[in-house]
């Protein structure tokens, strides 16, 4: 019967057939065309594997499994247990040491990551004036803080809390402060100092791209800005040089977007763990307290899994941003 | 006599004038669109700029070579008075007092990163070479997911990662850290976009000639991306490098370097010099790499934009 109804439908010329079986008929034809086609690159596929393989196991299948997780109560010595959205519920409503992190992580991730991405681009710019030996020196001077591994922790020297702290002295003695003020631990100070850190280390992997696509533009563009009337460096910055940067630019907001949210080390290091009053606790910080010092793995993983989609929607709202760029 | 040398120096400034003339530029300016009193303004920003950006480094380094009296001294000095190596040599006499020696983190670290780093750069580059050269079903879907996996690698997995890496029985082993290293989605990327500019000739006429695509890969592209390769293995260094593995190891003989430095670090204030020294022995691996290989990296980075 079935066989009798396809061999029919075979013979009924297009232009007879309803617009679904034109979809299907041309959705079969696809599928044809793409089988035969990963037929013809399996050795593509065999060069991709290995790679392919490794990535999936630890990229792709731990966002999945996260996500499984966050639905689910799992200690690693029980087998996971099925709580629907309570994880999630809990952390919303009743964690409030999570709502401190994540008003911690969006605060320092509304400053420091559009901080940093603008001073990436902004110094790679200048920096891409100057003469080549200066150039390659500057670089490495910015570049330098985001590669300089725990480097970091030099600031609590300088931000020691008692008189010998070299700012409290400095601004002791110029009489702005009478008292030595405890930068590490006052909650009101401890974000704005990390903030600081991390703007300090924020010109990284992005910084180098934007370097590189600076120079890659093609200088007969300014030229011909310059005769179309662009009248100084500001403009042609918005003109010009932008929109033929768009590529750097998604690129290096991706990785702000990674640095931005990503803050770790730095209050870890710079402000103890746990901080005073859990004030500088980031949603990181609270995977890791639940994740590694609780084994609380389906908690840790349902924090995991606002994380992603955070950096997700970002990505996704800068995405259409520099869409807008120069227009 | 008088008249022939006025003569001369009539012929002189004529001549003079015309060189003038002749090398007077026709865009006045080297770079149109900027006014110099900006470039001034703006150099003098970017210097100070700089100078902060790097006085917390220059601050390590010269702690690192302070004598134990100078450290203390208060108010600080930028620069030692007598600078001294003691703090390095200090490092090295608590390095090999501690149970585990100082060559076996020293091993630990160098074949960590070692294996990390050649399997990363091997792996990565035969999975960029067909995404960039080839055009196959999920090809581009999957470079999709690798581009944003760049983006949330580390944090959002990281709980997974252990429960994954549990389950496989890697724990406190060195695999637990150089398998997923192997996968790093930045070196892909990186690679893949470089190895795009590589003309598509030269891979065809290879292939006229009876190459294999292995023959391709081996011989002709991989010759061809030398500052990718470059730019792949500093990353992976780096990102190796420092990585404490804190989680997945907890056997003291097999911990890293800077893990191991950096318990030295939090010994408290009679160590400060020496936690110093720490300082600059972990970031100046890196910061070196860097320096030797800046321009090769600048040329891998100049192809690292995302496009639609």
């Amino acid at each position: 019967m079935a066989n009798e109804n396809a061999a029919t439908k075979s013979k009924v010329s297009p232009a007879d057939m309803s617009f679904f079986q034109k979809l299907v008929m041309m959705r079969r034809h696809n599928a044809k065309v793409a089988l035969k086609k990963m037929k013809t690159s399996r050795n593509c596929y065999l060069f991709l594997a290995p790679y392919a393989i490794i990535f999936t196991v630890f990229f792709i299948f731990p966002v999945v499994a996260s996500i499984f997780f966050s639905f689910t109560y799992y200690n690693l010595l029980e087998s996971p247990k099925f709580i629907g959205l309570n994880n999630y519920i809990s952390l919303l409503l009743e964690d409030e040491i999570f709502l401190i992190g994540i008003k911690n992580t969006l605060i320092i991730a509304l400053v420091t990551g559009p901080l940093g991405y603008i001073m990436s681009f902004f110094f790679a710019w200048l920096i891409n004036e100057l003469p080549r030996w200066v150039r390659s020196v500057a670089i490495v001077v910015f570049y330098a803080p985001s590669i300089a591994g725990n480097c970091f922790v030099i600031f609590s020297v300088f931000f020691r809390g008692d008189a010998y702290g070299y700012v409290n002295a400095f601004l002791m003695n110029i009489g702005i402060i009478d008292n030595p003020v405890l930068w590490l631990t006052d909650p009101k100070w401890m974000l704005p100092i990390c903030m600081l850190v991390i703007l300090w280390m924020s010109l990284g992997t992005g910084f180098l791209s934007f370097v590189a696509g600076l120079q890659s533009v093609d200088p007969s563009l300014f030229e011909a800005g310059c005769i179309d009337g662009v009248k100084n460096r500001w403009q042609e910055l918005w003109f010009i040089t932008l929109p033929s940067m768009k590529p750097m630019l998604m690129f290096g907001a991706v990785m702000a977007i990674t640095q931005a949210f990503g803050v770790f080390d730095v209050t870890f290091q710079l402000c103890g763990y746990p901080s005073t009053d859990y004030a500088a606790r980031t949603i990181v910080t609270h995977v890791y307290d639940y994740g590694f010092s609780r084994f609380e793995m389906g908690y840790a993983c349902a924090i995991a899994t606002i994380l992603f989609l955070l950096m997700i929607l970002s990505y996704k709202l800068i995405e259409a941003l520099l869409n807008r760029v120069g227009e | 006599m008088s008249k022939n040398t006025t003569k001369e120096k009539k012929a002189k400034k004529i001549q003079e004038e015309a060189v003038q003339v002749y090398h007077k530029p026709l865009i006045k300016r080297r770079k149109p669109n900027r006014s110099v009193s900006g470039d001034i303004a703006l150099g003098i920003f970017l210097a100070l700029v700089a100078v902060i950006m790097v006085f917390p480094i220059v601050y390590a380094v010269s702690s690192a070579l302070k004598p134990l009296d100078e450290l203390f001294m208060f108010p600080p000095r930028i620069f030692p008075r007598r600078p001294t190596i003691n703090n390095f040599s200090d490092l090295f006499v608590t390095m090999g007092k501690s149970w585990v020696t100082f060559s076996r983190y020293l091993f630990n670290t160098v074949f960590i990163t070692a294996v990390g780093t050649a399997g990363h750069l091997f792996i990565a580059s035969m999975g960029a070479f067909v995404l960039a050269k080839y055009q196959f079903p999920g090809g581009q879907a999957f470079f999709k997911l690798v581009t944003v996996a760049m983006m949330f690698t580390g944090m959002v997995t990281q709980i997974p990662n252990y429960i994954i890496i549990n389950k496989l029985g890697w724990i406190d082993t060195y695999w637990a850290i150089i398998i997923p290293a192997f996968a790093s989605p930045m070196g892909l990327f990186l690679m893949k976009q470089f190895m795009e500019s590589l003309p598509t000739a030269l891979i065809e006429a290879a292939k006229i000639d009876g190459a294999s695509e292995w023959t391709v890969f081996t011989k002709i592209v991989m010759p061809n991306v030398k500052p990718a390769w470059m730019t792949l293995i500093i990353f992976s260094v780096q990102g190796l490098w420092n990585n404490r593995a804190s989680t997945y190891i907890y056997s003291e003989e097999k911990k890293t370097l800077v893990f191991a430095l950096q318990q030295i670090q939090a010994g408290g204030i009679a160590r400060t010099g020496q936690a110093a020294a720490v300082l600059v022995v972990v970031m100046i691996v890196p910061i070196l790499i860097f320096v030797f290989s800046e321009s090769q990296i600048l040329e891998t980075m100049a192809s690292s934009g995302i496009k639609d």
